[in-house]
Order: structure tokens, then C-alpha cells, then sequence
């Protein structure tokens, strides 16, 4: 299979340290146009720790990431959020005390066309109905399912490049985490480029091209989906046997 | 439409409405009364400048006072008439000895130079979060203090600072109140508000969704420390003379005091809270000093008041969590009326 040109990400032994903690200990990774690429494996694996890397909320110690061809490592989010990357963060962190509207406006606050944001905000409502019932309401009393598809929304509303997306089925009722990932799978026939997080294994295979499969802060294991779902190594990399 | 020609109608009264108090106040009311309305408009100034940074983004300060002390002495030390100065400050460098400002230039250089010290103050400070940006500006107060205390070629050190014109009247504190309400208004509800919320309700995903947080945090203090610089200063043309102690531990007390119980995130709470505790407090300290009623004699209880105000407070604490207003404003209907306004012209051109 030809390689495309260069990866849209591309992240070559990234280690972020906290403290005396050594979080992720050299991943290298990439992801190209058009891909949706999953990132599985066991708590405190690093698998959030990479995305908040990616979108400079934490900083790497060494390494390097490398975005549509720009060094973005260390990076102030700002400044990352602008070249096309957004970040939908573990547990929704959604602005509680402000309304649906307001938060998707937020979403977009980087953005400087105002007229397309009002076109991209109907274009949601056909992804995402609800939010157009709830449109006036405070994002902090909506159910755990529209707070995240509220937070993918916002995420979507600074029109990225790139979607990180950070554990979608947490803390959803299962009709919605179907609803949830019949979205996603959408967003990628829409050729939205997606680096996925999920704790939810089997989901995670089925809308993903790829996978890398962390394990204590490095990659233990990678493929394409399809590959990983046959393979028993991917239980062992969750389950710590011994290889 | 209906709602739109209403809003500048009503603000146009309530400006009449001001402008009548106070130039007409003074001729009709008591001087007792007349003082209680300029204090409650003076502090209301203090109160809103500190909703912006401790209310609406999420930065509790305990510092501002050490801004409205640092405001009321600096424009105290710009407008001693000149032949005082030398009495009163012969240490003074000689080219503050030249001059003296009228009381707006001076209370607008006070409000620039409080402005310039939050920059230099709250670079490093706004990095920090919740409990800790408030121990820290608690440092900042007493550093402001005791700068205050010693340097006493400016302030006359703990000796009482005096000779400052007496200028404060009702119509320039009414003026600056409305300044000051117009300037946090436009600020709080447009989207550079939208962000200091969003910074407010969560520093992470406000980061998350490209939300400069170190920005927005010290574009809200350094604001908020001008217009507690211009609060200083009219505090001191009030007064005419304090010392440091004026501007410390007491007086942020009683300003977080009147916030937390107006409600902390909304413009109109800061002034409702003002208002409450203020009448509260000459209502009490009317009653303490004994009373007879019906023929039954109350005797003095002095430090009854302080009582009484101490358990509204932990009463409106149980009840209101949110201060006594919320998050919510208090516009006589009129937003909602020109949001149903605004949602019927959208419906028509849909």
C-alpha cells in the first residue's frame, strides 16, 4: 500500500514527564488525511496524556510533533486550537453555567468568519438534533449523552483539521454511545480526520482505520483495525502478560 | 420592535432619573442621607471592579484593595494644591512639587497607574488558580501596605495623609458609576465575556477550545484594578485625609462582603448587594444606639449590629449560595423583551 505523502500528524518519541512520573516514554505515531486512528489500552496507558500533548495542554520533555508541517511541540493551545486541531477533553468539560448556544460559540472563538460559523452551526443540528431542542438551556442540566455530543459539537465548531477525541463513551447511557459512534462513523464519510481514545475497545475498532495500542507509556502494538480485532496480543497488551 | 425604542427610553430616565438625585439631593435631603447615597454609589464603583476578575472569570482576589489604596494616594499626592505640598510632603521629588491636577485628570492618572500595576502584578499571578490567586493577592495587599507605611516621602508613612481637596459630590461618584457600569457591561456581555465565563466554568477545556486563559484573566484584573484606582481616587477626594489602614483587611472585608451577597456573577447583584448592606448597617447602627418605642425603653447594645449583620450574612449563605441576585440581572423585563423581539424578527425573515 503506497504511504500518502506526509502524515497530516506526525509524532516521532514524544516523553512527557510529571514530576518524577515518566507518562509516556517515547511514542512515536502517525496519523494521515482522511484517517481515523484509535488509541486503546489500559489505564494510565498515556493514552490521554498523548492527547493533551498533541493540543499543548501538557508539555512534552523531548520529542517532537509535527503538524501539516508545522513543529508544534510546546506549543500555547491557542495557537495549536488556530492551525486546525481540537481537542474534545476526557469528561466533556463542557461550561456548566453557560448556555448550549454559548458553548458552541466558544467552540468557534478562534475562528474569524462569522457568517460560515452560523452556516456550520445548522450543519450540526443535522448531526446532532437535540442541540437544537436544548439551544437556550444551561449545558450543565442536559443528560450525560447530550453533554457529549454538546462537547463534540464545540469541538467541531472550530472546524479542525484534526478532532481529538477523548474517551466519547464515558459516562453515556449504551443507546446513546450507538447514537454517539453513528455520528462519529458520519464525521468520517465526511472525511474528518479523528485520533480517538476509547476504553471501549470493540467500538473503537469498528470506526477506526488503524489502531496503536499503549501500553505504560509506550506503544506496544499497532495495525489496522482490522488486523488488531483477529490478534489476541491486543488482550495481552491490556492485560500486561508477558510477550 | 416594540422592545427596542424602550431600552434607550429607559436608560435615558434612569440617567434623569440620576442626574436629579444628585444635584437635588443635597437641597432636599440631610446631609446624613446624602452621605449614605454617595457611599453606596462610591462602594458600589469598588464592588463592580472586583465582580469582573473575582465574579465573572474566576480569579478570587483579595488584593483590590491594595489597588484602591494605591489609587486613592497617588491621585491624593497629584492634587494637594501646591502651596500645601511643601508643607505637608517637603520630601517629595521636585517635580511633583510643580504641580497639582484637578481632581478628573487625577483620578483618571490614579485609575492608568492602579491599571499598569495589575499588568506588572498579575503577569505572574494569573497563572495561578482557585485558593492560591487569592493568598496571593492577599500578599499583594499587605506588600501595598506596608509600601504604603514606609515610604513616607509620598504618603506621610502611618501619620495620616491629608490636604487632599474635598471634590467628591454626588453628580462626579453618579458619573463614574454610570462610566463604570456602561465599560463592565459592554465587557461582560459581549464575546470577550463569553471567554472570561468559559475561563471561569473550566481552565481546561477553555484552553481546550483556543481561549487564551493567562489573557483573558489579566485583561479582567487589570480592568477591574483601573476602575479600583478610580474608586481610590474619589474615595480620597471623600475622605480628604487616611492613612494606609484606611485600605486594608477591613475594607476588603466589607467589599468581598457586599459581592458574595449580591451574587458574585451578575453586574446588577454587585449593586444590589452594596445597597442591602449598606442600608442594613444605618439601619442597625441606628437601632443599637437604644431606642425608646411604646413606652418600652431598648437599652444600648453596641456591637449589635455587627451581629445581626454577621448572621444575614450566614443566613443568605444557607438560602442563596449565589448572592441574593445569582447569575441573573436585574433588568425589569426589558432583555427578555427584547429577546422575544429579537426572536420574532428571526422568525419573520426565516
Amino acid at each position: 500500500m503506497p504511504e500518502a505523502a506526509i502524515p497530516l500528524l506526525h509524532i516521532d518519541s514524544l516523553e512527557v514527564r510529571f514530576g518524577a512520573v515518566r507518562a509516556l516514554k517515547g511514542v512515536s505515531m502517525d496519523v494521515r488525511q482522511g484517517e481515523v486512528v484509535a488509541l486503546v489500552g489500559a489505564n494510565g496507558a498515556g493514552k490521554s496524556t498523548t492527547l493533551r500533548t498533541i493540543s499543548g495542554l501538557s508539555r512534552p520533555r523531548s520529542g517532537s510533533i509535527t503538524f501539516a508541517g508545522a513543529s508544534i511541540g510546546g506549543r500555547p493551545p491557542p495557537q495549536i486550537v488556530r492551525l486546525g486541531i481540537a481537542h474534545s477533553p476526557e469528561g466533556r468539560r463542557l461550561f456548566g453555567a453557560l448556555t448550549v448556544a454559548e458553548n458552541l460559540r466558544l467552540g468557534a472563538c478562534t475562528r474569524t468568519d462569522r457568517a460560515k460559523i452560523a452556516a456550520d452551526t445548522e450543519r450540526l443540528f443535522a448531526l446532532f438534533p437535540i442541540l437544537k431542542q436544548r439551544w437556550r438551556q444551561l449545558a450543565g442540566t442536559l443528560s450525560g449523552g447530550e453533554q457529549q455530543q454538546l462537547a463534540l459539537a464545540r469541538a467541531l465548531m472550530a472546524k479542525p483539521r484534526l478532532l481529538l477525541l477523548d474517551e466519547p463513551s464515558l459516562g453515556v447511557a449504551p443507546l446513546l454511545v450507538r447514537q454517539i459512534f453513528d455520528a462519529l462513523g458520519e464525521l468520517k464519510r465526511q472525511g474528518v480526520t479523528m485520533l480517538l481514545v476509547e476504553q471501549n475497545i470493540k467500538l473503537a475498532l469498528e470506526l477506526a482505520d488503524r489502531a496503536y495500542v499503549l501500553r505504560t507509556g509506550s506503544v506496544a502494538l499497532s495495525g489496522s483495525s482490522a488486523e488488531l480485532r483477529d490478534s489476541d496480543r491486543v488482550a495481552q497488551a491490556y492485560l500486561g502478560a508477558a510477550e | 420592535m416594540s422592545g427596542d425604542w424602550r431600552i434607550p427610553l429607559v436608560l435615558l430616565a434612569v440617567c434623569v432619573l440620576a442626574a436629579a438625585v444628585a444635584y437635588g439631593a443635597p437641597h432636599v435631603l440631610s446631609d446624613y442621607f446624602v452621605r449614605i447615597i454617595l457611599l453606596i454609589a462610591l462602594n458600589s464603583i469598588l464592588v463592580l471592579s472586583l465582580s469582573l476578575s473575582n465574579g465573572f472569570t474566576g480569579v478570587f482576589s483579595l488584593g483590590h484593595v491594595g489597588f484602591i489604596g494605591a489609587g486613592a494616594y497617588v491621585s491624593g499626592i497629584l492634587s494637594i494644591p501646591v502651596q500645601q505640598k511643601m508643607a505637608l510632603l517637603p520630601h517629595l521629588p521636585s517635580f511633583l512639587h510643580w504641580f497639582s491636577l484637578p481632581f478628573l485628570p487625577a483620578t483618571v492618572v490614579a485609575g492608568l497607574f492602579t491599571a499598569i500595576l495589575a499588568v506588572i502584578v498579575g503577569y505572574p499571578l494569573m497563572r495561578l488558580s482557585g485558593y492560591f490567586v487569592s493568598v496571593a493577592t492577599m500578599g499583594f495587599l499587605i506588600i501595598v501596605n506596608v509600601v504604603l507605611i514606609n515610604a513616607s516621602d509620598f504618603t506621610r508613612g502611618a501619620r495620616t495623609f491629608t490636604g487632599v481637596p474635598l471634590e467628591t459630590t454626588l453628580p462626579w461618584v453618579f458619573a463614574w458609576l454610570g462610566v463604570t457600569l456602561f465599560v463592565l457591561a459592554r465587557l461582560v456581555y459581549s464575546p470577550f465575556g463569553r471567554s472570561m465565563k468559559a475561563v471561569r466554568d473550566d481552565t481546561i477545556a477553555a484552553s481546550a477550545v483556543g481561549i487564551g486563559v493567562l489573557r483573558a484573566r489579566l485583561i479582567a484584573f487589570v480592568i477591574g484594578a483601573f476602575f479600583s484606582g478610580v474608586g481610590g481616587s474619589l474615595y480620597a477626594h471623600y475622605l480628604g485625609s487616611f492613612s494606609p489602614n484606611t485600605f486594608y483587611f477591613a475594607m476588603m472585608i466589607n467589599l468581598i462582603a457586599m459581592l458574595v451577597l449580591g451574587g458574585m456573577e451578575s453586574l446588577t447583584g454587585a449593586l444590589v448587594g452594596v445597597v442591602c448592606v449598606s442600608i442594613l448597617s444605618e439601619l442597625l447602627r441606628s437601632v443599637e444606639r437604644g431606642f425608646t418605642f411604646a413606652g418600652i425603653t431598648v437599652p444600648a447594645l453596641f456591637g449589635a449590629s455587627q451581629i445581626v449583620l454577621g448572621f444575614v450574612f450566614i443566613l443568605i449563605m444557607i438560602f442563596r449560595p449565589k448572592g441574593i441576585m445569582g447569575d441573573r440581572e436585574l433588568t425589569f423585563g426589558l432583555a427578555a423583551r427584547s429577546a422575544r423581539a429579537r426572536k420574532r424578527r428571526e422568525e419573520q425573515n426565516a
